[in-house]
């Protein structure tokens, strides 16, 4: 222990000395911005009260959210994505120009800045105006953020007549506007589902993101993990050797639990299926139950497939900063993989976004992939390929491993609002569910009104999963917080599983301040993982075991 | 931000991790566990002596399981849990034990 205590151990080069355990006189830490302690314990329910509705509309707080800012990008994080590395002089006629760009280019843009008739529909629709009740997060306030901009620069009563119409000059207020309030979207489209006209806000907060990335005001979180896709090839940076030597790890754990050889390969050419997942399956809990499921799922299906290092990341947030060219570029390494190991098949793993990138624009962005076999959906979901497996009878389970969950289900808003899954209308809704039951026998629903194609956000999607956003990150998970105290009054619902790497990362932080432990967010292939019967293992042999005994009462 | 040390400034980032990670040292790891409200016991050494040698063999820091199974080898299983981990470092272990180990902090969905 001597050694393990030594902070020299990791660095031999350095003198040694017995760890100190207090600074020395004379080390300071330069002025931290004291940050005041937020108080969230209203949060908490305690039991046997009621729980508010999670669609209640709260009151107005103006300006509540108006300090809210990410950290704006630096140089380093925006010129290897192609953006000016700070504000340009001329940002003003550059952030114009780029609006009319992107205003020809995409013609939905357009559409949606001159057809709102302030109806009203999507005014109580958003997580965030839900749990902060500033009233610039309602999707219609956020839109016109944008809009006023448009109407002055694009349109003939804005040019003339500017505060008839409620045009607005691009100022540095506004600016300033923009960058806190389009990153209070979390580009997660329930609005879209309510609007009678169809306008997606998703969309406009894409389209400002981009314009505000163009004049050199990006945001550090997404803009920083794009470079780390572009140079290492995931978001967290995990070279080969690291990706590697943690899929040993999990080979060994999966040998010691199940006796059997379950293979993790890597880069492994001729395989049959290439699974693309986000690099936190590599990473964190409890994503990396979920890989450990997949592997278990493909073993049991004998189905030869791999990981890529050089794609070794799903997630592609270039979707979440409305950089076509960016987003791109990151699906273009998953063509590239896919060619290199020669493999037949796609399959992505458990993340919301990237399933609505490959589901609804792969083709357009990186294919054709015509060298895969069309006898299989191209892409394919992991979930999809899971169901069709039990569906062909191929998987046992032993669902009282899952005992010691009571579940429900969080749909993750981009594959619910934003693609599906097989061949049938709600397979995205149903597929996952089919699963959890399969394997889980304590099964609930949360409220309709948060389900499905109504589905709350976690709080944290499309690229504000960041710690300097944590209070509008918790804020915003209250409706779905609150759908899943209901059910946790109702049913003793004690965990939550989800298909999305980030919503997984976001309820481990969040949950807490809803008085749910930080591990009640699970993976949906953590249940498989748990629950599956893979043929020869250790678990087969005591299950086998277990039904010939005779049963007891019988004797 | 940043770090003062016996007269010596240490840039950091706007959440405090160290721009140069070849400046650590453990008065450092101190100080920036002092700025985290946290004092350095031998549990927490542990974790920043294992995330060091990991970072310099895989230029990462380590998968937590990877984590809490190496902590299982030395400190035994009942300090090897995640759980364990966030009482040792409230803010996550990811975050910030890497922070006083003067890593770079772990970035996407994590």
């Amino acid at each position: 222990m001597a050694d393990a205590v030594n902070p020299e151990a990791a660095k031999p080069a350095m003198p040694a000395a017995a760890p100190p355990k207090a600074p020395t006189a004379g080390a300071t830490a330069a002025a931290k911005p004291a940050a005041p302690k937020k108080d969230y314990s209203a949060y908490i329910i305690a039991k046997g009260q009621p729980v508010p509705s999670p669609t209640e509309i709260p009151q107005f707080k103006c300006g509540a959210m108006s300090d809210s800012k990410p950290f704006v990008a630096k140089s380093e994080h925006q010129t290897p994505l192609g953006f000016p590395g700070e504000l340009v002089d001329n940002w003003q006629e550059k952030a114009v120009a780029k609006m009319g760009d992107l205003l020809g280019k995409y013609r939905s843009l357009q559409v949606y800045m001159d057809s709102c008739i302030k109806c009203g529909a999507c005014t109580d629709k958003c997580h965030y105006f839900l749990g902060t009740g500033d009233p610039n997060n309602m999707p219609v306030a956020r839109q016109d953020l944008f809009r006023k901009v448009y109407r002055r620069y694009f349109t003939t009563a804005g040019k003339w007549f500017p505060k008839l119409v409620g045009a607005e000059d691009f100022t540095e207020k506004v600016l300033d506007e923009w960058y806190t309030y389009f990153h209070q979207c979390s580009q997660c489209r329930r609005c879209s589902v309510y609007c009678p006209v169809g306008i997606d806000t998703a969309e406009v907060s894409m389209a400002a993101r981009e314009i505000m990335d163009h004049v050199g005001k990006g945001q550090k979180y997404s803009n920083e993990i794009i470079g780390k896709v572009f140079k290492v090839g995931n978001n967290l940076g995990l070279p080969k050797k690291a990706i590697r030597s943690t899929l040993d790890g999990l080979e060994e754990e999966i040998k010691e639990e199940t006796g059997l050889d379950v293979r993790l390969p890597l880069d492994e050419v001729g395989a049959e299926i290439m699974l693309v997942t986000p690099s936190a399956d590599l990473f964190a809990e409890p994503h990396i139950q979920g890989l450990i499921g997949y592997a278990k799922v493909f073993h049991q299906a004998g189905i030869s497939w791999t990981l890529s290092s050089h794609a070794s990341e799903a997630a592609n947030f270039g979707m979440f900063i409305g950089s076509y060219e960016n987003m791109r570029n990151v699906s273009l390494r998953i063509r590239e993989a896919a060619l290199e190991l020669k493999v037949k098949r796609l399959v992505f793993g458990e993340c919301g976004h990237a399933w609505r990138v490959a589901y609804s624009f792969l083709n357009t962005l990186a294919g054709p992939f015509d060298f895969l076999d069309p006898r299989y959906p191209i892409p394919q979901h992991i979930v999809e390929f899971t169901v069709d497996q039990i569906n062909k009878g191929n998987l046992r389970f032993d669902k009282s491993q899952n005992d010691k969950y009571r579940l429900t289900f969080h749909d993750s808003c981009n594959v619910a609002r934003g693609s599906r899954m097989g061949d049938v209308e709600g397979g995205q809704f149903e597929f996952p569910r089919q699963i959890l039951r399969a394997t889980c026998n304590h099964f609930y629903d949360m409220a309709p009104e948060t389900i499905k194609e109504a589905t709350f956000c976690c709080g944290g999607g499309g690229g504000l999963l960041t710690d300097d956003l944590m209070d509008l990150r918790i804020k915003g998970a209250q409706p779905r917080m609150r759908a899943m105290q209901q059910v946790a009054q109702d049913h003793g619902v004690t965990h939550l599983a989800a298909i999305c790497a980030i919503c997984k990362a976001q309820f481990t932080k969040v949950m807490p301040a809803y008085g749910f432990k930080m591990d009640a967010i699970l993976s949906v292939h953590q249940m498989v993982a748990n629950a599956i019967v893979l043929d020869g293992s250790i678990q087969a042999k005591a299950l086998d075991q277990k039904l010939a005994a005779p049963q007891i009462g019988n004797a | 931000m940043g770090y003062m040390l016996n007269g010596t400034d240490f840039e950091a980032d706007e959440e405090g991790y160290l721009t140069d990670l070849s400046v650590w040292n453990p008065d450092l790891a101190l100080l920036i566990a002092q700025s985290e409200d946290l004092e350095m016991n031998d549990e927490r050494w542990e974790v920043v002596n294992f995330l060091r040698s990991y970072y310099d063999e895989y230029q990462v820091a380590p998968a937590i399981r990877v984590l809490t199974k190496a902590l299982a080898k030395t400190m035994g299983p009942d300090k090897s849990s995640n759980e364990y981990l966030y009482t040792l470092f409230p803010y996550g272990p990811a975050k910030q034990a890497c922070k006083i180990a003067g890593l770079p902090k772990p970035t996407g969905c994590v």
